[in-house]
């Protein structure tokens, strides 16, 4: 158990530090699509019985690269959604070789937190503890190429250089975060907690802190949740991170409408 | 300092004998022109006539069929400090969780590795320049939510921090009317003065700058005529450039540039297409 | 004649009523498909099918749950869908896309809570794969009323909608200008692809269903510009891929590893996929021609902004 909420929490912070640029770029395309062409390299893992980890690693990052290097060109493009549904298909099927087909795709897609052994700890922590020091070393020229893409050319900055870092540490996250959370459910993790964040502060480090918090929140009541009435991780980090969303946005509208109020004297 | 193209090598910016072909179309000829340290440069064309693509040369992000761009007597390389920039479309997403002094702060180091670390110096510096493109008032406001005037004193205050020696603007008056675009005109002029700083800004309005540019370039069709506006806002030189005839006149101080005689003396018809015809209708 | 075919189709096939079921199902959905897929990729609304993947599954499991068939869940969380997208407006703004993508993980949230509650009460495994993955060959005898029923609605909406459906497609502005009420065309369209999608979904699964819908008409839409050429091409392609995945999923039972079947949709996008890699050919090859002898392009006006 202590398992669990320890890589967790791991996990948490995370979907926190980067979902928060996630959020900055609009990454929302390469944040769903990672976690899709990663769902067949966990399938293939496990059944040429190598960790899972390894196969969402290899995916993860193959398919990082693929998407940075179609550019904006590949973003809507039919070719993506198609590649995209091949690599679901081609999980599906690597999947029904085994025996545990049913139990296996709904741990992957869904996430499974209380099952997670102790081998996993020590990897995840170090995958978690590389992703961290990579936003470290990024921040700055990241934030600037993120926010004013062409000022950060004319500074030496390469928008092509930065996306494909962002995507790899993308990646990363994924690879160390589906096997928590589930394939279909890190996006809502990532999104939901730094989307809250930002309505609550308008400066970076502080918002991006704020996002680990509510990323923290959220998957601990997801945890604690899930133990007590056995129902699923996913379910309740799905609607934990809307509700959390859903709150950042009000709060939004009530700060912007609390703003307009004294510039009428 | 431009009759034989030689340059100083006090120049801060030298463009010699640029050229630019891309899939057939010649989009610069052979553009000459120096700016001397701390001069005002008013880059004046139309839509089309290669500023942007001028500005992106200059700035190492396009290469040219031909000719150079020194910048302090030296090719490429550490330009990326010398010269600051602020682009024409920048209206920011009014999400970003930045302040306005973040925005601002970011300009002395964003191409450092790392996190910054707060100092009072940096702080000072923030404060200083906020306080020179007069932000005092909406520092500790969300970036994206300021207006787009307020957004572009921001962003001249983060080129400006790092001191360079040139500052370019992309057409920073474009969608303002003549009472902004002459404030915006002012508060470069001034700030440039104090930061002791070379300005080339582009426009396809001539009179919002006319008070303050040191040096015209003109640029027409890719080809481009510099000098002090006496010597180049004129119908004979003006004439030549464009291949067809113009004439020049003075309306109490304000310049209007209008298609020749004869087949096209349509006033507003020409609008954008001779840059300086800002008085509509 | 049995001989020469027993290769391609394993022992049993023409026997088997389950078979003749799917090819008939999966020719019927591949045909609506193709249509309505071909509408949708023109309107650039391919990631439409990502919603619908999204909340049909969480339709699917609630159907499971409330003992409902499959088919009335799908048709309920697309159509739940695509009153959500009318309402947010199809337009994606990078606002918009975060709201989608919360809301479409709630429910899918929500579909793990569905899955979960009825695997637990019924103690047997597969709904997840059937929802997720499809399973053309369980499709019930009973089912067929309505499949064909909502097949008809969706080629009713489509071809009767034909024209103002393609001139809105093509130019919003040029249609207002006729009188066409764009916005409803729009939500027409957008029900029938819900309702076709979720077709999809029985024979490929709720997050596979948007190969199906986008696959065969965009290869379409690149081999060939006349609209009804178009649509008859995917429907082609569609029933290809079906029936080709059909006989495939059939005989992998032979294959290793014995004993199981390796799942229809897999093939089913794999074909697709690969018809569509395939259909971009005659273009490379047209525009290689091209660049060898460029033809002299004139320098006349610029016409983009300096």
């Amino acid at each position: 158990m202590v398992n669990a909420w320890t890589v967790a929490s791991m996990v948490a912070v995370v979907a926190g530090v980067v979902g928060f640029f996630t959020v900055l770029r609009g990454s929302a395309f390469a944040a769903h699509a990672i976690p899709n062409g990663s769902f067949a390299g966990a399938a293939g893992a496990s059944l040429i019985g190598v960790g899972t980890l390894f196969g969402l690693g290899v995916f993860s990052l193959g398919g990082a690269l693929t998407i940075g290097l179609l550019g904006r060109r590949g973003r809507h493009d039919v070719a993506t959604a198609l590649a995209l549904v091949m690599m679901l298909a081609l999980g599906a099927l690597f999947l029904s070789f085994s025996v545990e087909y049913a139990s296996e795709v709904y741990s992957l897609l869904f996430g499974e937190v209380l099952g997670i052994s102790p081998n996993d700890l020590a990897p995840t922590a170090i995958l978690g503890t590389l992703c961290i020091l990579a936003v470290a070393v990024l921040y700055r020229p990241l934030m600037l190429s993120s926010v004013l893409p062409e000022v950060g050319e004319a500074r030496g900055i390469s928008s092509f250089r930065m996306e494909m870092l962002f995507l790899a540490v993308l990646a990363l996250a994924t690879t160390m975060t589906v096997p928590v959370v589930g394939t279909l459910l890190i996006f809502s993790l990532m999104i939901g907690a730094p989307a809250a964040a930002r309505s609550f502060t308008d400066r970076p480090l502080l918002a991006m802190g704020l996002s680990v918090a509510v990323a923290l929140l959220i998957v601990w009541i997801a945890i604690a949740a899930s133990y007590e009435t056995n129902y699923p991780v996913g379910f309740f980090v799905g609607t934990a991170s809307a509700v959390s969303y859903t709150i950042g946005r009000l709060w939004a509208a009530v700060r912007s409408r609390r703003r307009a109020q004294p510039s009428l004297t | 300092m431009s009759a034989d193209g030689a340059s100083v090598s006090s120049d801060v910016l030298a463009v010699q004998g640029v050229s630019v072909r891309l899939s057939g179309r010649t989009i610069l000829d052979r553009v000459s022109f120096e700016i001397a340290p701390g001069e005002f440069t008013g880059l004046i064309g139309s839509n089309g006539a290669g500023k942007t693509t001028l500005f992106r040369v200059i700035l190492g992000l396009q290469a040219a069929s031909a000719g150079r761009v020194l910048v302090e007597g030296r090719k490429h390389g550490r330009r990326h400090r010398l010269i600051g920039y602020v682009p024409q479309k920048f209206l920011l997403d009014p999400d970003v969780p930045l302040r306005a002094r973040d925005l601002v702060g970011l300009g002395i180091d964003a191409h450092r590795l790392g996190v910054p670390v707060p100092s009072r110096t940096r702080r000072a510096l923030v404060e200083q320049m906020l306080h020179a493109v007069d932000a005092d008032r909406f520092a500790d406001a969300r970036v994206g939510k300021l207006s787009g005037g307020e957004q572009q004193r921001i962003l001249i205050a983060h080129a400006l921090i790092a001191k360079p020696r040139l500052l370019l603007l992309d057409e920073p008056l474009a969608n303002l009317d003549l009472g902004n675009a002459q404030e915006v005109v002012t508060l470069l002029a001034r700030v440039a003065r104090e930061q002791q700083v070379a300005v080339l800004i582009s426009a396809h309005e001539i009179n919002p700058l006319l008070p303050v540019m040191d040096r015209i370039v003109y640029l027409a069709a890719g080809r481009a005529v510099s000098g002090t506006t006496e010597e180049v806002v004129r119908a004979d030189v003006l004439s030549e450039l464009y291949g067809r005839h113009v004439d020049v006149l003075d309306v109490h101080g304000r310049v209007l540039i209008v298609a020749g005689a004869g087949e096209d003396t349509d006033l507003t018809g020409h609008e954008g297409a001779f840059p300086g015809a800002g008085i509509p209708g | 004649m049995s001989n020469f075919l027993s290769p391609i189709f394993a022992s049993g096939f023409f026997e088997s009523e389950a078979v003749h079921i799917a090819l008939a199902v999966g020719a019927l959905v591949a045909i609506v498909s193709g249509v309505v897929g071909v509408f949708t990729v023109v309107r650039g609304q391919s990631f439409a099918g990502e919603a619908f993947g999204d909340l049909g599954t969480t339709g699917g499991a609630g159907a499971y749950l409330a003992g409902v068939g499959t088919l009335w869940g799908f048709v309920i969380g697309n159509l739940v869908a695509a009153g959500a997208m009318e309402a947010i407006g199809v337009q994606r703004a990078r606002g918009r896309d975060l709201a989608t993508g919360i809301v479409l993980g709630a429910g899918i949230g929500l579909a793990a809570l569905f899955l979960y509650l009825y695997t637990s009460e019924h103690s047997t495994t597969g709904a997840t794969v059937t929802i997720l993955f499809g399973s053309v060959f369980a499709i019930s005898s009973a089912t067929i009323p309505l499949i064909l029923l909502l097949s008809a609605v969706v080629l009713a909406i489509t071809l009767t909608l034909y024209r103002p459906l393609l001139l809105s497609s093509v130019s919003a502005e040029m249609a207002s200008a006729r009188g066409i009420p764009v916005r409803l065309v729009g939500a027409l369209h957008l029900v029938a692809l819900a309702l076709a999608a979720a077709l999809a979904a029985i024979t490929i699964g709720t997050i596979l269903s948007t190969a199906l819908l986008v696959g065969p008409a965009a290869s379409a839409l690149r081999l060939t510009r006349r609209p009804l050429t178009a649509l008859l091409t995917a429907a082609g392609i569609g029933i290809g891929a079906m029936w080709l995945g059909i006989v495939l999923a059939y005989d992998s039972y032979y294959w290793p590893p014995h004993g199981t079947v390796w799942p229809v949709s897999f093939f089913v996008v794999t074909l697709v996929f690969v018809t569509y890699l395939l259909s971009g050919i005659p273009e490379a090859r047209r525009r290689r021609g091209t660049d060898r002898n460029p033809s002299a392009t004139s320098a006349a006006q610029p016409v983009t902004p300096s």
